[in-house]
């Protein structure tokens, strides 16, 4: 672009220059002007009002003298003459018409180039008042008046030249016509308005121009910067390219994931984490920040460390380790209370983020349905890029053309498939029921596994295949069922997008039976513990009690207390509970790694080596490539994140672990999908919302809410380690911070929101709302979908319309028009001004035969014509009339152009 | 912009040598369509190109360009061009035929199974991206 603007702005710049240089043309004149310009000034500008009454603002805008400029004028006439002949031929009425045409163009000239619509409406409103603009041009008569007349002839050419130069860059036209249009008009530009006094638009105009060339550039930098704060945007766009949107909508999932996690991980680390490590009581200091004396030794093993067992189970990251001290520092910051806000806003916060992003998502699609219309059309012609210069985004950009020709030409092929119904509901039947009866299986082994798990915790001496059995079991599940499914649902025929949903919701299944089975061990484990709760206290305050007063030591000297690894402590079943959930998301992060290094990487690379010397074609044949294996990994992440948001509120580090997680994820399998997978067979385009990935996940949010909930309010914490040890339920923290830190009164108003007989109520209400928005919501929808339906109709029957109109016309305008309204706007737009006239004007009819709608865009769309070469014939398209001025403007409109037209020929 | 540089580098020419219609623009707008140009054609490509360029000029010239026989019409045989172009021939042959009967299916207004340049326009400017996409900075 650079270079073409490049060039006009050396016109311009030449035009400029010569301006200057012509300056001493002028400098005489201009020089002598102010002596001649006083006197007739006065006397000249009432004459002209009696002369002109429409025109009083205009000429006393411009404040010309009366005398020379009828010097000048005669000057210019010759050179009109001269060089114009055909101009000054085509008669006053013409001229009178112009000068409308030169208002209109003055105010195109400061907007910019793309407000075309308004010159356009100013002509028609011209060519309606042409009558009048005939008397008034004969109106005035005498010689004072011809010159008037012949300064707003001036006038309006100047600013038809101006016009010109404004929507030059508009024309196809080749450059060199392009050019010599320029200059000379920049010429005559030049010559008369210095003349006339108004230059000074020019340079403002250059300016403005500038200015949105650099705001243009400035934005389009802004929008690079952007896309380049997004993370990982490259590495996505790249994945998408070669894969298909589908594998690209899980590292979107996952990134987004990574995003939400982020946000917690700052809650949780900054309101709780950090203010624990900075103002609390230090480690050693209390027993429920000591290692005990029996662990010690072995406290910094390795081992024992991996297991989150030793210094790290005694640390921040885990629930136990906080003191239930009402204040901590110097800042009295109350962490107990921090813990508990922060642990319901982690959920507060996921909720809301889920829902909202659903919301989003689902408003996005609907609004995308215009361009259902062209998906192919849209695809073949817009989709290459025509800024790419660089030969591996042109090498993916390749790809991702063939690819999402692909995805559309599997849903089209979808779309009109046809086959037997019978059968296919037979085989989907069929499937459904192999696949229950393949949950129903996995869901009794594990139950079953369970149950010899509670038995072999009982015996002693277990082997290690039995303590870790159910781990063993579940992920064995978990690695074979997938593709079981899979296989099965090949049965099913679906396109591959529903199919997937399919596959989503039946895996989900079986990893909820998973998820639940561990949940209940937990419990079984929780109440447990919290059984054996009661009798540690008793033998800790026996210990503390014995300790202080045995005997056999001197009574006079206060003993030392008793060193915190030495005091005996419940097993602090929160602890506990969270060790288990980091245990749980580390092997699951370990057990995906191993899974895409030896299943994706290790068999690509086995594949793509031994095949020289195998026996068949490893590649085209039995392990070949795998596929990115998208149920399974969205699946995967889901679950993960249920684990997080339930462990979070017992392992506030956590969080920090999942942070970590997915940041290696990441890069991780986005390295894996590019170097060892292959795209799937059929590729398929992902649905425009990810709402169904986010509906699992609201779903997995509620059920991993319920656990902790559940533990929140009914279990007692325990008695020794915690914030909230000492209290009889963790939510006593809120009484305790309402009764003791806020004023009475406020007090009350909580107890009174407490009441359930405004709760029950409330939500009563709010069931309401959401009926009532719901079935606005629905009939809405409807709304849309029918008026959708309507524009649908309404174009086809605008195109069957206009196909007909324009055979008709092309029929009725005769032999000798054949040629010239067969690509009609095609000649209209390079031979506008050889194109006869009766042509240009049958095009005209054209235009005119199409619906409202498609005329103001069709002429929003056509190029302005040229003004010199074609003063007379109304160019095609250009006016903007409504639907009701149509119909007569037919017989007027060919009439009146015709007499215009006459004459030059 | 390129306001400052009279000299092509060498990685500048070599960037514009991955467009799949190079041979079109070349020849579309060179004078006498042999794809040979002078600067005056030179300088109408990137006016054409640039960013600042209207919207209906560059449909006219996008035009142009996709109709690979010169006949003002977009017919199946450019849209093959276009489609095999475009995926480096990655399509199978029912694939391609296919695709180009969904876009004269979707873009042909009034039925005579090609492509006038008023279709064209009309399908084009409804594009969302067709702006942003067809144009060229140096």
């Amino acid at each position: 672009m650079s270079l073409q603007s490049k060039g006009l702005e050396d016109e311009a710049r030449g035009g400029r220059g010569r301006v200057r240089s012509s300056c001493p043309h002028t400098g005489d004149r201009s020089g002598q002007r102010p002596s001649r310009k006083l006197d007739p000034k006065t006397k000249a500008a009432p004459g002209r009002c009696r002369a002109w009454p429409g025109r009083t603002e205009r000429t006393a805008g411009s404040s010309r003298p009366g005398s020379p400029q009828r010097k000048q004028l005669e000057r210019k006439r010759g050179h009109e003459l001269l060089r114009a002949p055909e101009r000054s031929s085509a008669g006053r009425t013409r001229d009178s018409r112009r000068k409308r045409d030169g208002r209109a163009s003055l105010k195109e000239q400061s907007s910019s180039a793309e407000k075309k619509g308004l010159p356009r409406k100013e002509e028609a409103w011209e060519q309606l008042r042409k009558p009048r603009s005939v008397s008034l041009a004969s109106s005035g008569s005498g010689g004072e008046s011809l010159s008037e007349e012949e300064l707003a002839q001036i006038l309006e050419q100047v600013e038809e030249k101006k016009k010109l130069i404004a929507t030059m860059r508009n024309k196809p036209w080749p450059m060199a016509k392009k050019l010599t249009e320029l200059r000379e008009a920049q010429e005559f530009v030049e010559k008369y308005e210095g003349a006339l006094g108004k230059g000074k638009g020019k340079r403002l105009y250059a300016c403005r121009m500038l200015m949105a060339k650099k705001w243009v550039k400035f934005k389009r930098d802004f929008d690079n910067f952007k896309m380049q704060c997004i993370p990982w945007e490259m590495k996505i766009k790249d994945i998408e390219s070669h894969f298909g949107s589908s594998v690209a909508s899980y590292f979107i999932f996952l990134r987004w994931m990574y995003g939400v996690n982020l946000v917690l991980f700052g809650l949780i680390f900054g309101l709780v984490i950090i203010p624990e490590v900075l103002m609390g009581v230090p480690y050693g200091s209390i027993p429920r920040k000591t290692v005990p004396r029996a662990e010690q030794e072995k406290a910094m093993d390795f081992s024992v460390l991996w297991d989150f067992e030793g210094y790290i189970k005694y640390s921040a990251l885990f629930y136990g380790y906080y003191n239930n001290q009402r204040t901590i520092g110097w800042l009295r910051y109350r962490l107990p209370m921090a813990y508990f806000m922060v642990g319901v806003s982690v959920f507060g916060y996921s909720l809301m983020i889920v829902i909202r992003s659903m919301a989003s998502n689902s408003q996005g699609s609907t609004s995308e349905g215009e361009s259902d219309n062209f998906t192919f059309s849209f695809k073949m012609f817009t989709s290459w890029d025509y800024l790419i210069g660089n030969s591996e985004t042109a090498d993916s950009k390749y790809a991702s053309i063939t690819t999402s020709f692909k995805e559309s030409i599997v849903d089209e092929q979808e779309s009109n498939k046809e086959e037997n119904v019978h059968l296919t509901r037979f085989l989907r039947v069929l499937a459904n029921f192999l696949i229950i009866c393949c949950l129903c299986g996995s869901g009794y082994l594990i139950y079953f596994v369970v149950k010899r798990s509670q038995e072999f915790s009982k015996m002693q001496n277990v082997s290690w295949y039995e303590r870790n059995e159910v781990e063993i079991v579940m992920s064995l599940l978990g690695m074979f069922c997938p593709p079981l499914f899979e296989t099965i649902a090949a049965l099913e025929n679906y396109h591959p997008r529903i199919g997937l949903k399919w596959q989503l919701g039946r895996i989900f299944a079986l990893f909820l039976g998973n998820l639940y089975t561990f949940l209940l061990a937990l419990m079984d484990d929780v109440h447990l513990k919290l059984s054996k709760e009661e009798a540690i206290k008793n033998i800790t305050h026996w210990t503390l009690f014995n300790y202080y007063n045995s005997s056999g030591w001197n009574e006079s000297v206060p003993r030392p207390p008793l060193h915190p690894a030495d005091v005996p402590r419940g097993s602090c079943w929160e602890t506990a509970v969270g060790i288990e959930f980091m245990r749980l998301t580390v092997s699951d992060m370990l057990v995906t790694y191993i899974t895409i290094l030896v299943g994706d990487f290790l068999r690509a690379c086995f594949v793509r080596f031994m095949n020289h010397c195998w026996c068949w074609d490893l590649e085209a044949g039995f392990p070949s490539y795998a596929e990115f294996d998208i149920s399974g990994n969205v699946l995967g992440l889901i679950f993960n994140q249920g684990m997080i948001w339930m462990g979070s509120f017992y392992a506030p580090g956590l969080v920090g672990i999942n942070v970590l997680r997915l940041l290696t994820s990441m890069y991780f399998q986005c390295w894996a999908v590019m170097s060892s997978n292959v795209p799937h067979e059929r590729v398929f385009k992902a649905s425009r919302s990810n709402n169904f990935y986010m509906g699992l996940l609201l779903l997995v949010l509620f059920l991993s809410l319920l656990p902790v909930a559940y533990t929140i309010m009914s279990l007692p914490p325990s008695f020794d380690c915690g914030p909230f040890s000492g209290k009889n339920r963790m939510y006593d923290v809120l009484h305790e911070t309402i009764e003791n830190d806020f004023p009475t009164f406020l007090g009350k108003i909580f107890a009174f929101l407490a009441n359930p007989g405004l709760i029950i109520p409330a939500i009563l209400l709010m069931f309401l709302a959401i009926y009532y928005l719901n079935s606005v919501s629905k009939s809405l929808s409807r709304a849309n979908a029918q008026l959708r339906k309507k524009i649908q109709a309404l174009r086809e029957v605008e195109k069957s319309h206009k196909s007909l109109k324009s055979k008709a016309m092309a029929r009725d305008s005769g032999d000798t028009l054949e040629s010239g309204s067969k690509n009609a706007t095609q000649l209209q737009l390079t031979k506008e001004e050889t194109t006869p006239h009766s042509a240009s004007q049958s095009q005209t009819l054209d235009k005119k035969a199409q619906d409202p709608g498609t005329a103001s865009s069709a002429a929003s769309r056509t190029v302005p014509p040229a003004p010199r070469s074609l003063p007379g014939s109304r160019p095609p398209g250009v006016r903007k009339d409504s639907g009701q001025a149509r119909s007569q403007a037919h017989p007027w409109r060919s009439g009146s152009g015709k007499s215009a037209q006459r004459p030059r020929h | 912009m390129g306001n400052k540089q009279s000299v092509f580098t060498p990685q500048q020419l070599e960037e514009f040598q991955d467009n799949p219609f190079r041979q079109r623009i070349a020849q579309v707008f060179s004078e006498d369509g042999d794809g040979h140009m002078t600067l005056h054609n030179f300088l109408d490509m990137f006016s054409v190109m640039s960013e600042m360029a209207p919207r209906d000029l560059k449909a006219y010239y996008a035009f142009k360009i996709y109709d690979f026989n010169n006949d003002d019409y977009i017919c199946a045989w450019d849209l093959e061009q276009t489609v095999s172009r475009l995926t480096r021939g990655e399509l199978s042959a029912e694939e391609v035929s296919l695709v180009c009967e969904r876009v004269l299916d979707e873009a042909d207004g009034d039925h005579d199974g090609r492509l006038s340049l008023e279709d064209f326009q009309n399908m084009i400017l409804r594009a969302p991206d067709f702006l942003s996409t067809f144009h060229i900075r140096i």
